[in-house]
């Protein structure tokens, strides 16, 4: 230490001089090393570019040898020339310059420059490869991802490791896992360590691996598990350890465990987004319904004119406002409550307020207009479904664990839909038409000799029921077909949903849709769709067994129906 | 189920201790509002009690839970000592021998005044007798002198739907005394009534107590001074006074709730 | 028994309805079989089992009436009891092709299709007659039974009984859309060939089975008459008016809903059992809750509550869509639903009420009040 120090203590030029030879000397190492150290970079810049530059090589041997040494080089910069290479991007001039198409494949680049080069003054050839040196291809590329500064192309290198998994991949699995600080990769990396580690002679270290797969992993994993507790011809098992097999065995439960914790989750997720978008449907139904004693079986066709309306507005932004495509949705809103809602006090106005207190003639007069409405979009805009885009915020979605991604235009649909319900609710209960509306709805006689005027509040309170009819129809047309008959598909849950839920508390209808969407969601996997939806019903009756009236309905002296 | 045979044979009411209608701690509450709040009322075997109050005192609901169109959330009603009308369906309640008129008419406004009269009779009322069995004799006469007691014998063959209020009522009265019950419960007979309907009603009334015993729900006063022999008086679900009417006329309590003069 | 039943009519009723059997089991045929083909007058062999498709509406629209117009409880989903009539008898006809299908296999064509190796076991039995008779008869009204039990008792009425009618003929049709439920999916039974030994494309077949329906849909309507215009029909009526005062009156109206319930099942299941070998196809479109519904209008258009009306409604209506369907397809639907509204504003009491808004004595008039 103290030679040391004595060597870097400061001295006065003189005794520089005095040790001249010495520093020479030490110049000269210095010299040397740094030298070398730029001599290692330029050989291994050459050795990086020589092998770069091979993979437009003529022969496919040679590109594949020069695949596997840009793979022990480890230097990510190759990973855009071999993706470039896997994805049929990679061209050679004449001259031997390696050049990278972009996707479109009208530009391009210098593989080592990174230059832009002009493609017409070149030509170009295609490098010859084969399955062969695409399954090379594959594992260098994942080798070099997962050393890549991008977390998500990282996290997304190691689940490509843990799909197809081959040997030799330890250490550099261990390195990576060394380097890496995010919680989510280094769980990936124990797993592929772990299912490395299965294969081992050491029984610690199969256990061990079992641990790390018990807490971890998923139903991939269940394969490689079974096989520990096979047996061979003779009928003993290949795995001799039973403390390995039963560790195996827990193993397995343990992920079946989790595995169905998270299928449940999907399945709520699923079902409350199927639940909202029934709500939308049926709330107004509820609304009408609960009014007047109408069930309108034009109902579905409002949510059909809300979609449609949807696709029109998504066409005029399409033509004339191009730039603002993603704010269609924005527009579309008010426009399908508009229409829809105009729609409905028309039917109103025309037809059922002559058939007020006959339901049943109510009930086949708005199915004859039903019949109308269909016939009309049709001839309209035809009998195909027609196309309705998502805008670019609600495409994709986020993943949330081990493969259950929730699309964020259901997540959209959900806080759309309850962000609706509150505004409905509000109106309700606290403005002086929803006052009106629940007098009438409660006792109409009573309700016009206080003088309210029970004409007009049928009129508002359709309208109102049709529009948000005409909202269910924005929220459809973002996940589902968008056709003429589109209503008819969801007017009989809807009746199940106020039949369930009740009449003349929004709770019924909230209750009534979101656990009609679970409940259909979740005996979707069990008993298929259709069986799925015939126990639904059968349920339904069984509740109407013992209440009637619906599970949230208004109680007291109603007139007898 | 019930035995559908049962339905015919003579249900017999115990009324052994001389009350035909024992209603105690009666107790309807609908969404929060007590419409019936521990009631308490004993009808005698063939006496006429008239009951009164303002409305929402629960008289209507009390008819309601006697014939079994509700349920109580409490207390016990009982017809005779032997039949618990809570536990009963509302047809069984009709065969063990109570009758309603509602408020409202509700004859069958498409059928004839006859017919009307021929379905409420008393007598086999299973599908398939219905279906096979033709009016006997005896039930024709029955159904005339009904027709008389009621005054209609010219409406006979008339859809009920055209008589006037008034006939409607008497029609629903006929109907009521055809199925011969031992417990007769009326809502509001005369309301609508002319004069001289009113008096005939009351006349009507009059006579059926002693072979029947007859609740009679109304708000005219002088129709109730000319029937009543005693009288219950209704407030909020519970009863507020009981007794003759003149004295329950005087009662401070009926006075300044009800009657204000 | 003679004596009641001559009651049922008029002097005249009767005559009028004779004429019409005549008319159809008599006169028609023998037009057909007497004229040479080029007469004017030669009742042409394609119309027999044209009339005999609409007879079997007819027949359905009688089992409506006497649960809608007569009691009041509307019901959006008949059109299962026929369906299940119709493929009870398709299946009966499936098995009688035996081997002479495409697949020439003793499997029917569509399970060869599938690759399905035996039969299932509830086709069984289907290869006699007898017992797919039975089926026919019991089973639409042992299905009606049960809902009608389950559905009445929890006292569901108007509006929330229709649509869980609705519910219950929609879930159906999805059950027998799939292929794998056994009964044809989507394409359902069809390319029948015999009959009982008869061949079905034999002019003679067809006609035996025509005259078989018009005799059937008499004396269901002679039946219909005979329950409303008994005791029974008041008490139906009743119920229909004002159940709870039926109900006051001490009838337990369960069990009548229930037995006319059934009884309009059973009668539709025969209808749907005569319906498939005149048109020689069932699918589960026939199960959708549109074609039921169009059934509630088929008596509405006639006229509710008079038994002859919901015959008239059902031939007016489907030879009006017979007509659209040819001369003016797209315009079908207009007219159906325009109909639907125009009937239940301004023509509640349909067509047959159009005709007799006269004497009290022939006074059919409904008050509608539900």
């Amino acid at each position: 230490m103290k030679e040391t120090f004595s060597l870097f203590k400061p001295r006065k030029l003189g005794t520089l001089l005095i040790g001249r030879k010495t520093l020479t000397q030490f110049f000269g190492v210095f010299v040397f090393l740094v030298m070398s150290v730029l001599s290692f970079s330029i050989v291994e810049a050459n050795d990086f570019e020589l092998a770069l530059q091979d993979l437009g090589n003529k022969s496919r041997t040679k590109i594949k040898k020069a695949i596997k040494e840009l793979g022990n080089q480890g230097n990510p910069a190759a990973l855009p020339a071999l993706e470039a290479l896997k994805g049929n991007r990679l061209r050679i001039s004449d001259d031997g310059v390696l050049i990278i198409l972009n996707e479109s494949g009208d530009k391009g680049r210098n593989a080592l420059s990174e230059k832009q080069v002009d493609l017409k003054a070149l030509n170009l050839r295609k490098p010859r490869i084969n399955n062969s040196v695409r399954r090379v291809l594959s594992s260098t590329i994942g080798k070099l991802q997962l050393q890549s500064s991008d977390p998500n192309i990282r996290l997304a290198a190691a689940e490509q490791l843990l799909k197809k998994s081959s040997g030799g991949l330890v250490e550099l699995v261990e390195k990576a896992l060394a380097k890496e600080t995010s919680d989510e990769i280094r769980e990936v990396f124990f797993l592929v360590l772990a299912k490395e580690g299965l294969k081992s002679d050491d029984k610690k270290k199969r256990l061990q691996s079992l641990k790390i797969i018990k807490k971890f992993g998923n139903n991939d994993f269940k394969n490689v598990l079974e096989s520990l507790l096979r047996k061979n011809e003779k009928g003993e098992f290949l795995e001799s350890y039973s403390e390995v097999r039963d560790n195996a065995k827990k193993a397995i439960s343990s992920i079946e465990r989790r595995q169905f914790f998270i299928d449940q989750i999907a399945n709520l997720f699923y079902g409350m987004s199927l639940g909202s978008i029934l709500l939308l449907a049926a709330l107004g139904l509820a609304i009408t319904f609960g009014l007047m004693g109408v069930i309108n079986m034009a109902h579905g066709e409002m949510l059909m004119i809300g979609a449609y309306s949807t696709f029109v507005i998504q066409n005029l932004f399409r033509d004339y406002l191009p730039n603002l495509f993603d704010w269609y949705l924005i527009a579309a809103i008010p426009t399908a409550f508009i229409v829809s809602g105009v729609v409905g006090i028309i039917m109103e106005r025309s037809v059922i307020r002559h058939l007020y207190g006959r339901p049943l003639e109510t009930l086949l007069a708005t199915w004859g207009i039903s019949l109308v409405l269909i016939q009309t979009v049709r001839l309209i805009f035809g009998a195909q479904n027609v196309e309705v885009a998502n805008p670019s915020y609600l495409s994709g979605g986020i993943q949330a664990f081990n493969g259950v991604v929730l699309p964020f235009n259901r997540i959209a649909i959900i806080i759309f839909v309850i962000f609706v319900v509150i505004l409905v609710w509000t109106l309700l209960q606290k403005s002086s038409l929803g006052l009106q509306v629940r007098a009438v709805t409660q006792n109409r006689g009573m309700a016009s000799c206080v003088g309210i005027s029970t004409r007009k509040i049928d009129m508002y309170t359709f309208g109102l029921g049709s529009g948000v009819a005409g909202l269910g129809g924005v929220a459809l047309s973002q996940v589902g077909n968008v056709g003429p008959e589109l209503g008819q598909l969801y007017i009989v849950d809807s009746f199940m949903v106020v039949v369930l839920g009740g009449v003349g508390k929004i709770a019924g209808t909230v209750a009534g849709a979101m656990g009609l969407g679970v409940l259909n969601k979740f005996l979707e996997p069990v008993a298929g769709a259709v069986l799925g939806k015939i126990l639904v019903l059968v349920l339904i009756i069984i509740v109407i067994q013992k209440r009637p009236q619906g599970l949230f309905a208004l109680k007291g002296r109603m007139v007898d129906d | 189920m019930t035995n559908p045979e049962a339905q015919i044979k003579d249900v017999s009411v115990d009324t052994s201790h001389g009350c035909i209608l024992y209603i105690e701690g009666l107790t309807v509450s609908f969404d929060g509002f007590k419409a019936l709040n521990d009631l308490n009322l004993y009808i005698d075997e063939g006496e006429l009690r008239c009951i009164i109050g303002p409305n929402g005192a629960g008289k209507t609901t009390m008819m309601d839970v006697i014939t079994g169109k509700t349920r109580p959330d409490k207390g016990t009603v009982f017809f005779g000592q032997n039949h618990d009308l809570s536990k009963m369906t509302e047809y069984e309640i009709s065969h063990a021998g109570i009758g309603r008129k509602f408020q409202k008419p509700t004859v069958f406004l498409n059928h004839t005044v006859f017919e009307n009269l021929e379905l409420a009779l008393k007598a086999e009322k299973n599908v398939w007798t219905s279906l096979t069995k033709s009016l006997s004799g005896e039930q024709k006469d029955l159904i005339e002198k009904d027709l008389e007691t009621i005054g209609l014998t010219e409406q006979m063959n008339l859809r009920a739907g055209l008589l006037s209020h008034g006939q409607k009522q008497w029609l629903e009265i006929g109907m009521l005394l055809v199925q011969d019950p031992k417990l007769l419960l009326i809502d509001e007979p005369v309301a609508g009534m002319t004069h001289q309907e009113t008096e005939r009603t009351a006349e009507l009334l009059a006579s059926l107590a002693g072979k029947h015993s007859v609740v009679v729900v109304e708000h005219e006063m002088d129709f109730i001074r000319s029937i009543a022999n005693r009288v219950t008086v209704l407030h909020e679900g519970s009863v507020l006074a009981e007794g003759k009417m003149e004295d329950v006329q005087e009662d401070p309590k009926v006075m300044e709730v009800y009657l204000g003069s | 028994m003679i004596k009641t039943i001559s009651e049922l009519h008029s002097f005249k009723g009767w005559l009028f309805n004779f004429l019409l059997l005549g008319l159809a089991v008599v006169l028609l045929p023998l037009l057909n079989i007497w004229l040479p083909e080029d007469s004017a007058w030669h009742v042409p062999n394609y119309m027999f089992p044209l009339i005999g498709k609409y007879l079997c509406y007819a027949l359905v629209a009688l089992a409506v009436d006497l649960i809608w117009g007569y009691t009041g409880i509307l019901s959006l989903g008949h059109g299962v009891f026929f369906s299940i009539g119709g493929y009870a008898m398709g299946m009966y006809l499936m098995r009688s092709i035996g081997k002479e299908g495409v697949y020439k296999s003793d499997l029917p064509d569509f399970m060869v299709f599938l690759d399905w190796k035996e039969l299932p076991w509830y086709w069984y039995g289907f290869d006699n007659f007898i017992f797919t008779l039975l089926v026919i008869l019991v089973i639409p009204g042992l299905l009606a039974f049960i809902f009608g039990y389950f559905a009445f008792r929890s006292r569901i009425k108007g509006v929330y009984f229709a649509i869980i009618t609705q519910a219950m003929t929609f879930a159906l049709m999805l059950l027998f859309f799939r292929n794998n439920t056994g009964f044809g999916g989507n394409n359902g039974l069809t390319d029948f060939k015999r009959i009982l030994g008869y061949s079905l494309q034999e002019p003679s077949t067809k006609m035996g089975i025509y005259i078989i329906t018009a005799l059937i849909l008499f004396l269901s309507y002679v039946l219909s008459r005979y329950i409303v215009k008994s005791k029974l029909g008041r008490v139906l009526i009743a119920i229909r008016d004002a159940e709870s005062r039926v109900m006051f009156s001490g009838y337990n109206t369960l069990h009548y809903k229930l037995a006319i319930w059934t009884l309009s099942a059973f009668l539709c299941g025969i209808a749907g059992a005569l319906y498939v070998p005149q048109v020689g196809i069932i699918n589960p479109s026939e199960m959708q809750p549109s074609n039921s519904i169009e059934m509630a209008i088929w008596v509405a258009v006639g006229g509710r509550g008079t038994l002859g009306g919901a015959l008239v409604g059902a031939g007016l209506v489907n030879g009006a869509k017979s007509w659209f369907t040819v001369a003016a397809p797209d315009y079908w639907l207009y007219f159906l639903g325009g109909l639907f509204i125009v009937v239940t504003l301004f023509f509640p009491k349909g067509f047959v009420g159009i005709f007799s808004r006269s004497s009290s004595k022939n006074n059919k008039e409904v008050i509608l009040n539900d």
